[in-house]
């Protein structure tokens, strides 16, 4: 059998309750099971997190840095999606 | 888009670092940047790895339990560090496996400093207080490094690093307010660790030719003379408090410059650490290739046992 390290899993760690999960860092394992154990070592010696993913790295998705002017351009000449866009007179209050 | 060509793709890498914003794995990145960055980042997780084998000789051996735990945790640390540090110089696009492999044939490098023994218990104190304490002013400087996993990873280290050096410090103190024989391990261990602490940061400048490209690229912010110098003024305090002094009689304060100058540093030693013939390198080298040669059976058993589930998984 060729000796090699396993498959690259990425690694997301909830620190908090009600917290988002934040990516942290990857390990490698040859499944779930144990890429789970690995990222609660490596990653949460000190109580780092209540609650941890772990990815297989090959099915992550991501944008491209050469397309990010055109991918997220949609978003840029809309500034009426923010609440400062819309005047409204000072006597108006909680709103 | 329009293609760019490889001077606007070389002036946009720039100037992001000179922007302070960070590079990440899939960004365009100089060729060159690719291939200094994996060989300091990798070169920095076999520190940490091999950095393990001179503390591991005194688990055994610790004084008492509350010390065993302590350098237990601070060993696994260690592992822990080398592990942030392959998963960031993976991201520069080699394989853990070829990482491990430079290593393990002698090709990649490691911090010379892990090539001198650990004869006493004191030793354990002046690591943790002196070499753990130079990494931390190195790697506080990393934290700011233009490659963003780099710089994550060194976040990280800093963080858990200060307990190292604490609790080094604290092996001194106890050792220094014991018998005369205890201060006399302390000074001991400081006489054997101190040069080489100070060799941890490398050449002079004007010995130090690689420096221009990594300080150009916000990888080195600040020079090897200029970090060794930031160790020597914080560190001389602390071996005065223990009582203790540094092996060297030109150390004194400068009044002028507000710092303390030191006595020449033994390069000759240095480039001998580090071309193979300091005290133990053949040792820790093969100490690594025989726990990675050990540890085959656990990698091949654990694949079968993941390559079994998954055909059981699809014959359902």
């Amino acid at each position: 059998m060729q000796d090699n390290q396993w498959p690259l899993w990425e690694v997301f760690i909830q620190s908090k309750s009600g917290q988002p999960y934040k990516h942290c860092g990857s390990v490698h394992a040859p499944d779930g099971a144990m890429a789970l154990e690995n990222a609660r070592d490596v990653y949460t010696r000190r109580n780092e997190g209540t609650s941890i993913w772990v990815v297989p790295a090959q099915y992550i998705i991501a944008s491209t840095p050469e397309e990010v002017g055109e991918f997220f351009d949609p978003a840029n000449d809309k500034v009426y999606r923010h609440p400062t866009f819309y005047t409204l007179p000072p006597e108006v209050k909680y709103i | 888009m329009p293609e760019l060509t490889q001077q606007e793709l070389e002036t946009r890498f720039q100037k992001k670092i000179d922007d302070n914003l960070y590079i990440e794995p899939k960004d365009w990145m100089l060729d060159k940047y690719r291939k200094n960055l994996l060989r300091q980042i990798s070169q920095h997780a076999h520190s940490e790895v091999v950095g393990m084998l001179p503390e591991a000789n005194w688990i055994t051996r610790a004084p008492n339990l509350r010390r065993k735990a302590a350098l237990l945790a601070k060993i696994q640390d260690e592992a822990g560090h080398g592990l942030y540090l392959y998963s960031a110089a993976e991201t520069l696009g080699s394989s853990r496996e070829e990482i491990l492999n430079a290593f393990l044939t002698g090709k990649a490098k490691y911090s010379s400093i892990f090539n001198y023994p650990t004869l006493t218990w004191a030793d354990i104190g002046a690591i943790g207080w002196l070499v753990d304490g130079a990494a931390i002013i190195n790697q506080v400087m990393l934290q700011r490094a233009s490659y963003g996993p780099y710089a994550r990873a060194m976040i990280r280290i800093c963080r858990e690093e200060s307990f190292h050096q604490r609790q080094g410090y604290e092996i001194m103190l106890t050792l220094c307010r014991g018998t005369a024989e205890q201060k006399a391990m302390a000074q001991d261990a400081l006489n054997r660790w101190w040069w080489p602490s100070l060799m941890m940061f490398g050449p002079h400048d004007k010995d130090s030719p690689n420096t221009g490209d990594m300080t150009k690229w916000r990888v080195k912010r600040e020079s090897n003379d200029e970090l060794r110098q930031k160790f020597i003024d914080r560190t001389v305090p602390q071996a005065d408090f223990l009582g203790i002094t540094m092996p060297d009689k030109d150390l004194k304060w400068n009044e002028t410059t507000q710092h303390y100058d030191h006595g020449e540093i033994d390069w000759k030693e240095f480039n001998d650490v580090i071309s193979g013939h300091g005290p133990c390198n053949r040792e820790r080298m093969s100490a690594r290739i025989k726990a990675h040669n050990d540890g085959k059976w656990v990698r091949d058993a654990a694949t079968a046992y993941a390559n079994k589930k998954v055909h059981k998984v699809k014959s359902l």
